[in-house]
């Protein structure tokens, strides 16, 4: 065959070729050991020098078309077949991604870990206690001794025969502290705390988050600050705030602060609701701790966490937070 | 306490409407609760006389009335039973509105033209029920509006009082406080003494001081057994929620209302010899007014006659000695009973009296002649009768406490300064005497009613409660503490909830209080703590676990077609240990339903221990490698036996895990069993800090093993055999694959290891590698009876 058939031939070879071993089995005809190129460039040893250059020349010409034509033929087909795989391969990316899914907060606790946070952020630590509390602790070290009217403003579950009490605040943590611990204490004492009442605003069990700072100069200013700026952070806004004298026989001054709702979101009518109680320590108690009155002022204040997630979040009935429906846990994820 | 504002307006009268009035007793600290108009709604119902009384033609219960208004006559068709020619009536003319808002228009009642109607108390409004006309006095005028002639434009004010403010627990007390907040003058009626205008007298005698700091009675006789308590006298405790019941009683409870004394009347006929004011004894009874036998004890303070008690002192008087509609002579009882005698009385007898509420609280010690001399001049003007001389007895008032007031210590408390002559103003307008001692500093003497006034504080309080809270400046934040302590040995709670709730957890909260039968039965063995007082009896005991309230929580969803539950609770257990009270902190869980949720391409395989198991290692990993985890076979009883471990951390049981017995599935009408753990949380949360130790520069070589042995042999003891070969090089250990079955000889099993050798400061060699492995081979044949699969 001569060259100009050969190229023919190849070149026909090459285009036919539609997939890469094809022309690799091609490649391999023409330009491997045993190729027909390779072959005739091998037998141009036995010519003169002449006629070697001639057809040498001829040769490697053609070997060069025919590598460059397979060259361009690999570059076709590889990206075919990349575009084949490509096409083959396609997915619905809008199918949901596989595995497991996350679980969420409860939605009291999740409010009370941002008021954690917020007051952590001020320098307050977390100190905690007993749930199941004796007498002292919960109400004689805090200026409530037996009898007191301010008993049944609690409304005591008690066990082992009055011996101890579920704690009716979280008050008693701060008893402890100050018992164990001399000024400057900032603290705040979060967790369950226990009445005995049941209705659609009231849980037998419900959560607290209460506040102390005791030091050479603490003042009742210093309270109202540091409760603004804190309700401020809590609820990202302005909070109006209006402090009304109120009694707690563990403070005095005492107050109760109620918000005014409107100040805490658009999706609310105007109107004060109450939110916490507060007020300076009482030099009885600073007593009973063993803490010098004359010396060192504190103030206290409690906060009912799940009277500040219904408002924040906008829950209307407080049994949905113990029922414990999934539907209704994983809307606070 | 609710009042008439009108009421109050009459002591004290400050230019603010009702509204501004309420706001400022709440920001004064006495809590306005509600505000009520007086009566409802209604219009163009006037004072009427009926002139004549007919028989109906046609109706044995209805009459005809002819009634004037001072404006014209008219027929009027009547069904009340008391109606009579004569009396005084509301009249609601044609086109009234009644409250509730119905029209009076002309009608015809069986057959007579009817032009109004004649009203009822509850008709108006005024009382829920009513038997016949509301009777009129005789003189009012005819044709005035009855809302004008009854004050009914009034408000009922609801003011929720705190414990320590029994002194505003009447008109007076409220009044004082309004001219106070006011800067308006407060003057106290004069109330003159009644004449004694007989000598009978009664022996009063007073056991104990500390009881009872003064007794004062008076012998009224000859009281008119026909009288009958003025409608403005009823109105007004009508507006206070106290039904009217006699006179005599009436007033009582009137002077209670407008001066803060409680008092009680007694009918003298049924008294024996004088009265004593004791505590009562053992096995003593009383009939209380309710008609309930109460059972006395030593606790009890009585006022007893010479045969028996005849008043549980304070809180309410006995049937047999009280006033009744025949009695003609009474002794008149104004005491002072002190807070701590009549303590705890309501409650071993739950009963809870407006008296027992003042007294508890502590009444005004100086105050009961001036109440008695009150009752008795609204007695004598409405039942007539003779008053003896006014019976004291008892050590009096005494002196208030003198407080020391410094000017420095207010302001270090209250952070901002009240000028000398403002604090000196406020306090005196509350009725306090002071006297300055030197410059900044006074000695206050606190008026008798303010009982609670006992430390320096108190009166700082009031100062700056009259002072306004609103205006105490805000003082921005001015902090200086040392950074809290965190120890990096505690592992955050945060942490391990991130990592159940990343690992498809929901976070609960369930009740500390659960059913007892149902937690004795599926927690065992454990002594539980019963409340004394539970609000039901399935919230009657104190977790011993948190299994029972989850398991609550996974019934609650799945009967709301929630059927893949992964639930976690962080909290306390309770567990009585003789006469301690084990305080525990856990961390629990249940896994319900398929292992992921419902998806395109996975098959819904339940989730089993092993799944939950590795929640768990994720959670023990956060502790650090250093700490040792193991899952033992283990009893709890609440588990199934076959399928659960206790997990111990170097030997302690930190709790447990595995799949809950079969025997509860009927109970909780489950299909299947949920898997269950608990952990203790303080250990659990107990982790090392980190230690570093360097990593190698040189290959590690690898191994495999396929061991065959018992099927009893747990692969943690495999493990432990192996890491007990103490083998220097060996650096991890791990089971990758275990089979059961074909080709193995019965009851055992098939376990692949793969062992990975290294050191630090060399490549080690073929010969090093295979030797180690030949020599815990040898262990494992040894021990375990474990050899290499052939």
């Amino acid at each position: 065959m001569d060259l100009d058939s050969l190229q023919k031939k190849a070149e026909q070879d090459i285009a036919a070729a539609d997939n890469l071993q094809a022309l690799d089995d091609i490649r391999v005809r023409l330009l491997g050991k045993k190729g027909e190129i390779t072959q005739r460039l091998k037998s141009l040893g036995a010519m003169s020098a002449d006629e070697r250059k001639m057809a040498g020349q001829a040769i490697n010409q053609l070997k060069q078309v025919i590598q460059d034509a397979i060259q361009s033929r690999r570059a076709m087909l590889e990206s075919a077949a990349v575009e084949g795989r490509l096409a083959a391969e396609k997915i619905d990316v809008s199918l949901p991604g596989r595995g497991q899914r996350s679980g969420g907060q409860h939605p009291v606790l999740r409010t009370m870990r941002r008021m954690e946070s917020l007051l952590k952020q001020v320098g307050f630590s977390v100190a905690e206690g007993p749930e199941i509390e004796d007498d002292y602790h919960n109400f004689e070290a805090l200026n409530i001794p037996p009898e007191h009217p301010a008993r049944a403003m609690h409304d005591t579950f008690y066990v082992r025969d009055g011996g101890y009490v579920l704690r009716t605040h979280t008050s008693p943590v701060q008893v402890r502290v100050m018992q164990s611990t001399q000024p400057p204490i900032r603290i705040i004492a979060p967790g369950r705390v226990y009445r005995c009442d049941s209705d659609r605003t009231h849980s037998p069990m419900f959560h607290q988050i209460e506040g102390l700072y005791v030091a050479e100069d603490v003042s009742f200013t210093d309270l109202k600050a540091d409760l603004q700026a804190f309700m401020n952070a809590f609820f990202e806004s302005d909070v109006r705030l209006r402090f009304r004298p109120s009694y707690f026989p563990f403070t005095e001054p005492s107050a109760e602060v109620d918000i005014d709702w409107a100040s805490v979101s658009d999706k609310h009518e105007g109107g004060w609701m109450e939110v916490l109680g507060c007020g300076m320590v009482h030099p009885k108690v600073f007593e009973a701790v063993g803490i010098d009155p004359e010396r060192y002022t504190g103030y206290a204040f409690g906060m009912g966490v799940e009277r500040m997630a219904m408002l924040r979040y906008g829950v209307d009935d407080l049994r949905l937070f113990f029922e414990n429906d999934l539907r209704f846990l994983k809307q606070f994820a | 306490m609710k009042f008439s504002e009108q009421w109050l307006r009459e002591w004290v009268n400050p230019q603010l409407d009702t509204d501004a009035l309420c706001e400022q007793l709440s920001m004064a600290g006495l809590e306005v609760d509600a505000v009520e108009p007086a009566a409802a709604l209604f219009e163009n119902i006037v004072v009427a006389q009926v002139d004549a009384v007919e028989a109906h033609p046609d109706a044995d219960k209805l009459r005809v009335c002819r009634v004037s208004d001072g404006r014209e006559d008219l027929q009027i068709v009547c069904g009340a039973p008391n109606v009579a020619a004569g009396m005084k009536v509301p009249l609601a003319r044609i086109g009234a509105v009644l409250p509730g808002g119905m029209k009076i228009k002309k009608a015809k009642l069986r057959g007579v033209e009817s032009t109004g109607m004649l009203c009822s108390a509850a008709e108006l409004g005024l009382l829920e029920q009513a038997e016949g006309l509301l009777s009129l006095p005789e003189d009012a005028p005819l044709g005035q509006d009855v809302r004008e002639y009854l004050q009914l434009d009034d408000r009922i004010i609801d003011i929720d009082l705190t414990p320590n403010r029994g002194d505003c627990l009447s008109i007076q007390g409220v009044a004082r406080e309004v001219a106070a907040l006011n800067g308006l003058p407060f003057d106290a009626p004069q109330i003159p003494a009644v004449d004694a205008v007989h000598d009978q007298g009664l022996d009063i005698q007073i056991d104990n001081a500390a009881d009872c700091s003064s007794y004062t009675g008076r012998v009224i006789k000859g009281i008119d057994v026909l009288a009958s308590t003025p409608l403005w006298m009823r109105e007004r405790l009508r507006r206070a929620g106290i039904r009217s019941i006699h006179p005599v009683v009436d007033v009582t409870n009137y002077v209670m209302l407008e001066l803060g004394q409680p008092m009680h009347a007694f009918d003298l006929s049924r008294l024996q010899g004088g009265i004593q004011v004791r505590r009562a004894r053992q096995g003593e009874t009383l009939t209380a007014l309710t008609g309930e036998e109460l059972k006395l004890g030593g606790d009890d303070l009585v006022i007893a006659d010479s045969a028996r008690p005849v008043a549980l002192a304070g809180v309410m008087g006995g049937l047999d000695s009280g006033v009744t509609a025949e009695t003609v002579d009474i002794l008149l009882e104004s005491a002072c009973f002190s807070p701590l005698a009549v303590a705890g009385t309501g409650r071993r007898h739950k009963l809870h009296t407006d008296s027992l509420h003042r007294f508890e609280r502590g009444v005004d010690p100086a105050l009961q002649a001036r109440a008695a001399e009150r009752a008795t001049r609204l007695i004598l003007d409405i039942c007539g009768g003779q008053p003896g001389a006014l019976l004291q007895a008892g050590v009096g008032a005494g002196e208030s406490t003198e407080i020391t007031l410094r000017q420095a210590r207010l302001e270090r408390l209250l952070g901002f300064e009240v000028p000398a002559e403002q604090l000196e103003r406020i306090l005196a307008s509350l009725g306090m005497q002071l006297t300055r001692t030197a410059p900044g500093q006074w000695q206050v003497l606190p008026p008798s009613f303010r009982y609670d006034m006992q430390l320096e504080a108190d009166l700082i309080e009031e100062v700056v409660r009259v002072y306004g809270y609103d205006r105490v400046p805000d003082r921005p934040q001015r902090i200086s503490m040392p950074p809290m302590q965190s120890s990096e040995s505690v592992l955050p709670l945060q942490r391990l909830r991130e990592a159940l709730i990343h690992r498809g957890y929901q976070e609960v909260v369930t009740y500390s209080f659960v059913d007892p039968e149902k937690q004795a039965a599926l927690i065992p063995g454990k002594e539980a703590i019963n409340l004394d007082n539970p609000i039901a009896r399935q919230l009657g005991q104190m977790r011993t676990s948190l299994w029972p309230g989850l398991l609550e929580v996974l019934t609650h969803n799945l009967q709301r077609q929630q059927g893949r539950v992964r639930i976690f609770e962080l909290g306390m257990r309770f567990i009585a240990q003789g006469d301690d009270i084990l305080q525990q902190r856990v961390l629990s869980g249940l896994v319900y339903g398929p292992v992921l949720p419902e998806q395109w391409d996975g098959q819904l395989r339940t989730a089993d221990y092993y799944d939950v198991k590795s929640d768990l290692e994720a959670l023990f990993s956060m502790s650090g490698s250093q700490v040792n985890i193991d899952f033992e076979a283990a009893g709890n009883d609440t588990l199934h036996p076959g399928v659960s471990a206790a997990v111990l951390r170097h030997g302690e049981t930190l709790g447990y895990l595995g799949s809950m017995h079969p025997r509860y599935l009927k109970k909780y009408d489950l299909s299947e069993s949920p898997i269950l753990f608990e952990l203790d949380l303080d250990a659990l949360c107990n982790v090392p800090v980190p230690h570093y130790e360097s990593i190698s520069e040189y290959p590690a070589m690898r191994r495999d093993l396929a061991m065959v042995m018992p099927d009893e042999v747990s692969t943690a003891r495999l493990l432990k055999c192996v890491s007990d070969s103490e083998e220097a090089h060996l650096v991890d250990a791990f089971v990758f694959d275990v089979f059961r079955g074909a080709g193995l000889p019965s009851g055992c099993k098939s376990v692949a290891l793969g062992l990975n050798f290294q050191d630090k400061s060399r490549t080690l060699t073929e010969q090093e590698v295979d030797a180690a492995l030949s020599r815990i081979q040898l262990r494992l044949s040894q021990e375990l009876d474990a050899n290499i699969r052939g």
